[in-house]
Order: C-alpha cells, then structure tokens, then sequence
C-alpha cells in the first residue's frame, strides 16, 4: 500500500508540471536500492610488528611441509614463505622457531560460540529460534554476546583464528550466520570479518522433525521436512522474480520479506549454504532440492556418512564438515565412521574438520590428527600431517568464502597465524603464539597477552591460565 | 542354560579364544602405577591375570609369545566415570537408553539390569583399549541416582566386574535442581535419607534374638544386597516420618556403614567443602569427588580429607555458575597438593565416547610445557586412567596395572597411548584375547571403495 501511494504522489507530480503527455505512460520511479550490508563490521586490525620467524616446520595449508622454513609477516599480511635462505626484511623481530611449527590460523566452520555462550544459562541461549520450521530471516550476529569466555579459550588452546557462528538445527532454515575474527571487541560488528559473505545455515533429519512434530506441527517426519523446505524455496522464488525485475525496472516497491531477502540472496548466489545433515540418503536429497530450485549447497555440517556418498559430493563440489570420531549420540549419526574424513579427502571431496563444540574447538588439530592416522592405518592414499592441515584452514576458508583472504600462509593474505610448541598432530603441543591479522593476540610467555572477557572479571579464576 | 548357550555362540562368533599363557616381549611397557614407561619390556598373562611385567622377565616355556617390538603395551583403559553400556542411541531412539529413571525408586536403583555387554558401544570402545569402567546410573526425580557397577569391556555376556559398587548422589547445580531448587534443599534430602537408613537398622527385627533380650549387634542387619535384605522382610517396621521407599533407605545402609562407596557429583569450591563436612556428621562414609571442576582452589582441604576425586580432565570453560574457576590446570594443581586424581567422563559423551580419556590424559602431560599452567607427568597421566579409577573404588589390587595378581586386562597399542593418533592392535580382557571388529569397520570396510559393482553395498560383508 505504501509503494501505491509513492506511485500516486509521483502522477501528481507529472499533472502539476505540465509535461504529462496524454498516451505515454508515466516512467516508473528508479529502483530504491536495499541496504545489504546495514550491520557492517566494523573490525579493525590490532597493530602487529614486522616479523620473521625461522627454523620451524611449516605447513602452509596447501598441502605443502617447508622445513627449516621461513616466514615473514607485517603490516597485517604475510610477506614471504620459504627456506633458511629467506632474507629478513630490515627491523624485523625474529623468533626462533627450532622444534616448532608454524601453521595459517585454525578456521572453525561450525561454532556456536556466543550464541550459545558460558555460562550455559537458559537466558544466554539464544542458538536456536525455534517458533517456527523456517526462519531464514534471523542473523546470528543478533544473538552473538562478544563476553563469551569461550572465543579464548579457543584462541589460547585450540590456535582458533576464524570462526563462522551459525543458528541452531531446531529449524529447516535457520537464518544467517556470521563469520568473525577470534578476535575480542565490544560488539558482534566489532568481530565481524570484513568481506566475508553470509551463510544460510538450513538443516534436514531429526532436529527439525523433532522439535517440530513435538508439538503437533509440520515437519513431523523427513518428507514432511522435505516438502516446507520445497515450499519455502518456491515463495522465494517467487520473491526473487518480483524484486529483480523492480531492481532492474523500478515501479512499485514490493513489500520487504526478510526472511525471503535472505533466500533471495542464496538463489542469487550470494550467500553460501550451510546444511546442517548427517545421512547420506538424505544428502542427496538436498542435492536434489538444490538442482530443482538452482542454488548451491556450500557445505554439510555433521556430514557423517559422507563417505557413503563421498564420489557424488566430489562431483558435486559440496565439502564436507565433520568430526573425527562422534557417533550415536542420536540415530543419524549411528554410522558414523573414524575414517570418515580420510575417507572424504581420498574421493577427491573437500574435507574440513569442524567442532560444533565450545571444549572440541580447543583441540582441532588433535581431530585432524585422529583423523589422518585412521586414514593412513585405512590404506587411504598420500596423506601427510602438511596435507591434513587442509582440513583446518585452506577447506574451511574455500566453504566461507574468505580462501583469498586467509586460510594460507600465502604472500599477501591476512597474517592469521600459528606458532605451535611442537608438533600440532600431538596431543603433546599447543600453541606457543598466535597472530591475527599480524597483530599477537596470544603469547604463552606473557600473562598480558591473554583475553579475559568481561563475564570473568573479579570471579575467581580471573586471567588464570585455561 | 539359554544364557549359557548364547554367550557360548557369542564367544564362538566372536572368537576369542579361553584364557592361555600370553608373554608379550620387546615392546615400551607402561604399568598404570604412576612410573614412566619402560623400553623392552616383557608383559607375562597366565591364568587370565598378570603375572609379570617390566624389564628382565623371563619368557615362560609354554607361553605364546608376541612380538610388540616399536609398540607399547599398558593396562586397558578404565573409564573414571561413565554411563557405557546403558545407552545404544542418546537421544531419539525409544528404548535404547537406560541411563537414568523417572520412576518412583532411587538409592535402590541397581544399574546392572540396563547394562548391555552387546551394546556396540562397549564394542568400539574396547577396540580403542578400554576394557574396564565405572557405569553410574543418572538421577531422575531424586539426588540419588542409584548403584553402579564396575564392568569389562570383553565380547561376552559377563559384563560385571562389581556389581553395586557405588551409591551416585548429585549435590552441586543438578542436585539443587532435583531437589526442588537449592543446594540446602538437596542437602536436607542427603541427610535425611542417611537418617532413614540409619532408622532403618534400628527398627529392623533381628531374626534370632530373644524377647527382652539386647539385640546382638552381629545381628545387626548387614545389607550385602539390598534386593535380599531382612530389612524388607515380613517382620520389618519403619517409622511413619519417611520420605524414601523402603527398598531405597535400604540401599543407603552399605554407604552409611562405608561398605559402598559414595560417588558425589559437585563442582563449585564450596560444594566441595559441604561435602567433606559430612564425613564428620557421618564418619563412616566413603566418598569420592566427581566432578570437582574448582578442586583446585580448595584443594589442600581435599588432600586432608583424604578423599579421592574423578575429575574431568580439561574442562576450562565457566559452564555454569559451579566451575567458574574451570581450567585444565584442575587436574595438575589437585594433584600437586597431593590429592588422588583419575579422570572420567562426567557430561561428556560418557555413554560413549570414553576412548577420548587417553586424549585427554595427554593434553594433561601437554600442559606441563604451558607456562603457568599445571600438568601431570606422562607416567601419572596413564595412572590417572588405568589405576586411579580403579583405587578410588577400591579395586587398585584387581584392576588398572600391571603388577603381578591383577587381571589381565593388557592392551599393545601402536604408540605412545597418550597419543591421539595411536592405537590399539590387540586387547586382553582377563587374559583373552578380544575382537576388535565394530559396526564402524564394517562400515569402513563397505564403503572404503565406492565404484558401483555387480551388486548393490548391501552384499559386501
């Protein structure tokens, strides 16, 4: 009704002026262009010195291992990686990294950190809206509390850089996620990671029939789950006809959805799926419902039994988020396998190594590490600790959407980085110092680099080690 | 006679074979007793139990000898605290999970009848070098949760190891809540069902003592079993001021005799300190501390005490308002001041997942090389899951080492146990030798080629 009434006062405009020619029609009002970006980051780096670090092992997250290897990072960038001949540039700060490692930051792709915060109170948990099967239009960036104590526990133990925070699995469509530097601000802006693009966390199985059916509702079982997922995706399809062709052509406004504006946004290839889905059947019928209604699935969350299907999500070019070693701690994860990821890689699948977890975020690497020796004991082919590293940072950066601007120790992307006190794959190292964006934000010798969130202050334990 | 012939065609499918005389040499040997790992050591199993084991033992004649040259061989794995074998599926699978009762019973609770020896949980935990663990019950509508059990892991229908071997009782957050909303209301609900036990035995009728005569205090009712006791007799009074059955006021008579050990989930400090004050209202009591995430802080008082404490290992988040001094130095810090520390599964997928107690055991030996942080040596982080569990309930001289009379429960593993990555190549379980097949590797080996054949995945077996 609104945009009538824009429409009418423009005609009258047309009358008043005089140049209203009787047969033409009068030209539609240009397009008023929607705000896509109205909650914005507002991250800013942290100042970091030049730095060069030597003689460490390094893996670079492409599946190279640089011995005695060199790098060198400032202004917020990596500048160089190589060997011992890698000159320094002059006024750097040198580390001697002799029996460490070096690694890009760990990037966690399923974290509800924040939005499920500690302490776990009922008036803190705020992951899941669950009212409704289909809520597209709620953000996770509403509900994150930056004063979790968790973002540093997994900076400080897990070498955790980059993680996307995503919805619950209560709800078939359960809105946007957001991705964020582990870094601490006062607000959700202020963690945001700057270009990264928004996600669509949706889910299939028993989550949503669960809660769902419950209460006498639609979806009570997997068609029914199938069947409102199908009849969203139709309504935004809908939507999305309506609102390009006034994008491109102007005229009447059509009314606003949210909900619909992020489905739009999916269909238009802008913001990535994430599907939460354990079983390979019902995989593949979300790579169906995908092809039927033209957008693509970016990533399956929990993917247990990936390496059921593991040839059709290579083809694909779906990756897979998974756990090292979860089972049955519900039916569809019954068939959970210990090589599952290895299993994934070998398909030639893209593989990722997710925690959905506030303790397991902290030990990543020790998954990849349980991961890649069941693969290696499997016979599984060509695997190496430089190429399991894959699975930590270069795939997770791929399934954000942010792999050029982090995820590798490559010359000029973000110096998110990780200097580990030994090995990573050992349950014997952890991290000895971590750089986000080249600024340390960690440093295991120094009490006053470690982040102490506002809920911790004057309780006992404050600023202790975690 | 039908169990029997099942469990016979169990151990016939399974194949282990009887108990024999196993020596197994060259490999690092662990002993689970606190002391570093040994280099070419000889592990010796004969008659199902330990015979030897270290540096310098002599190979039997008759013994099968293994080479575990470039392995390690340790105790199994005991899981600290744990719900394995009570549940199939958590959630969702109606009828798979018996891990706790909303039904009108509670001290009385036995958790023996809900454990599956077939449940393949037992079985993927097995195959990861866990052969024994402590399996509580979990609460339902009161703070005592019931009696567990220690059991073994083998592929046979004889699970129990010692059934009854604890009463579990919440005090902390979740005992508040049972209780009907505070920690003092949990605690009333503590002491007066040790009350009611306690009347219990006073108003028991001894079977043989003389009218006018002082009952004997041999006579006493002694409870090895509450199910069997005299004190459900037809001859058994009560008083009328009760809250509990009487089936569970007779569970609470072992632990206010100290006969059963009293497990008590707290976390905060000061949940803690009202749970030592109770041994000195009722001093026979056995506690032991689960939980106990802000042990640290508190933790010379649980030294003095005496009281062992089953720990989560790394936990370091203020999850709730009762661990709000969390950190993975908990472990380290209690020990330090002399407190007996093993590590279980308390929340933590322990229906399940009890193979991560070897993880993180390591992760403690890891925090040795953090500043400011408080490890464990390698050697007392294997204690912490092999003899430790086993001492806090008392069964230190049957199970969790490798010092000669113990069962023979040995697991060689492929490295260093700590070690995520490694693991386990062969188990004993009282000297038989276990399979190690699960639902998971014949899955793997289904699904490790995918290319379509001439028949359907559902043939390959």
């Amino acid at each position: 009704m609104k945009a009538g009434g824009i429409a009418g006062a423009a005609l009258a405009l047309f009358a008043l002026s005089g140049c209203a020619v009787m047969e033409a029609k009068p030209k539609p009002a240009p397009p008023i262009r929607i705000n896509e970006d109205p909650y914005p980051s507002t991250y800013q780096r942290y100042p970091g010195a030049l730095t060069v670090i030597r003689h460490a092992t390094v893996f670079d997250g492409e599946g190279r291992q640089v011995n005695d290897g060199t790098l060198v990072f400032g202004d917020g960038q990596i500048v160089a990686i190589g060997g011992p001949e890698l000159a320094s540039p002059a006024g750097a700060v040198e580390i001697d990294g002799t029996g460490k490692y070096v690694t890009p930051g760990i990037i966690d792709v399923h974290s509800h950190l924040g939005d499920y915060p500690s302490p776990g109170t009922q008036s803190l948990s705020d992951g899941n809206e669950a009212t409704a099967p289909a809520r597209p239009e709620v953000w996770a960036e509403h509900s994150v509390w930056p004063q979790d104590p968790g973002f540093s526990r997994a900076l400080m133990n897990g070498g955790v850089t980059t993680l996307q925070i995503l919805p619950g699995s209560a709800n078939l469509f359960g809105g946007r996620s957001v991705t964020v530097k582990n870094v601490p601000a006062r607000t959700a802006q202020g963690m945001k990671f700057p270009g990264a693009p928004y996600g669509l966390k949706m889910a299939c199985g028993e989550n949503p029939k669960r809660v769902y059916g419950s209460k006498g509702n639609m979806p009570q079982t997997r068609m029914g789950n199938i069947a409102l997922t199908r009849a969203t995706w139709i309504k935004a399809q809908a939507y999305k006809r309506k609102w390009d062709k006034y994008e491109r052509a102007g005229g009447d406004m059509p009314e606003r959805d949210l909900a619909m504006d992020t489905l739009r946004g999916v269909l238009a290839g802008k913001i990535l799926v994430h599907n939460h889905c354990y079983r390979a059947d019902e995989m593949a019928n979300m790579i169906d419902m995908s092809h039927e209604f033209g957008y693509k699935i970016n990533t399956f969350h929990h993917a247990v039994e990936s390496y059921k299907i593991a040839d059709i999500l290579a083809r694909e070019g779906i990756c897979s988020a998974m756990w090292a070693d979860w089972y049955g701690f519900k039916m569809e994860s019954y068939d959970g396998i210990k090589e599952n990821i290895p299993f994934v890689h070998n398909a030639g699948a893209c593989a990722i190594v997710h925690s959905d977890d506030p303790n397991g975020i902290q030990r990543l690497n020790q998954e990849a590490a349980k991961a890649l020796a069941d693969g290696i004991r499997a016979g599984v082919p060509n695997l190496s600790e430089a190429t399991a590293w894959v699975w930590l940072s270069r795939n997770p950066a791929y399934a954000l959407g942010i792999l050029d601007k982090t995820g590798t120790l490559k010359a000029g992307k973000m110096a998110d980085v990780v200097l580990w006190n030994g090995n990573p794959f050992s349950d014997y190292t952890r991290p000895e110092r971590v750089w986000i964006d080249g600024a340390l934000m960690y440093d295991a010798n120094d009490p006053t680099r470690r982040p102490v969130s506002d809920f911790e202050l004057g309780q006992p334990g404050e600023g202790d080690v975690k | 006679m039908i169990r029997r012939v099942l469990a016979a065609l169990l151990l016939a499918a399974a194949a282990p074979v009887a108990a024999q005389t196993y020596a197994i040499t060259g490999g690092t040997v662990a002993l689970g007793d606190g002391s570093e790992p040994m280099p070419g050591g000889t592990v010796v199993i004969r008659d199902g139990r330990i015979a030897a084991a270290g540096p310098g033992v002599r190979v039997p004649a008759d013994a099968q000898v293994i080479d575990a040259t470039g392995k390690w061989v340790t105790p199994g794995i005991v899981g600290g605290f744990t719900r394995l074998g009570l549940s199939e599926v958590d959630l969702s699978a109606d009828g798979s999970n018996d891990t706790s009762s909303n039904g009108p019973f509670s001290a009385a609770i036995d958790v023996v009848p809900s454990v599956n020896p077939l449940a393949s949980t037992i079985a993927v935990n097995r195959a990861d070098g866990v052969t024994r663990a402590l399996v509580a019950p979990a609460t339902g509508k009161n703070i005592f949760a019931g009696q567990g059990a220690v059991i073994d892991t083998g592929a046979d229908m004889d699970a129990i190891t010692a059934a009854r071997r604890f009463q579990f009782v919440e005090l902390g957050e979740s005992g508040a809540d049972t209780a009907g909303g505070s920690r003092s209301a949990a605690h009333v609900l503590f002491r007066n069902a040790l009350r009611e036990a306690a009347e219990l035995r006073r108003f028991a009728a001894p079977i043989s003592a003389s009218r006018g005569e002082l009952p004997d205090e041999r006579e006493r009712p002694i409870i090895r079993d509450p199910n069997e006791s005299r004190v459900l007799g037809p001859n058994a009074r009560r008083s009328e001021d009760v809250l509990l059955t009487r089936f569970d006021a007779a569970a609470l008579v072992p632990v206010l005799q100290g006969r059963q050990y009293l497990l008590v989930h707290v976390e905060r400090a000061s949940d803690i300190l009202q749970v030592l004050s109770l041994k000195r209202e009722f001093p026979s009591l056995k506690i032991v501390l689960v939980g106990a995430s802000e042990g640290w802080t508190v933790a010379d008082r649980i030294a003095r005490a005496g009281v062992p404490v089953i720990a989560s290992a790394v936990n370091d988040l203020p999850a709730s308002f009762e661990q709000l001094a969390a950190t993975q130095s908990n472990v380290g810090r209690m020990r330090s001041a002399g407190v007996e520390v093993s590590i279980g599964m308390i929340d933590n997928d322990d229906t399940r997942n009890i193979f991560n107690q070897r993880q993180y055991a390591g992760n403690l030996v890891a925090l040795q090389r953090v500043p400011g942080a408080a490890g464990v040596s390698w050697g007392e982080a294997l204690a912490m899951i092999t003899s430790r569990p086993a001492q806090a309930v008392g069964l230190g001289g049957d199970i969790g080492s490798l010092a000669p009379g113990r069962r023979g429960d040995v697991v060689i593993w492929s490295g260093d146990p700590l070690e995520g990555s490694s693991a386990a190549e062969q188990v004993f379980i009282d000297g038989v030798r276990q399979p190690l097949e699960t639902h998971q590797t014949r899955l793997r080996d289904r699904y490790r080629h995918l290319p379509r054949r001439d028949l359907p995945e559902a043939y390959r077996r």
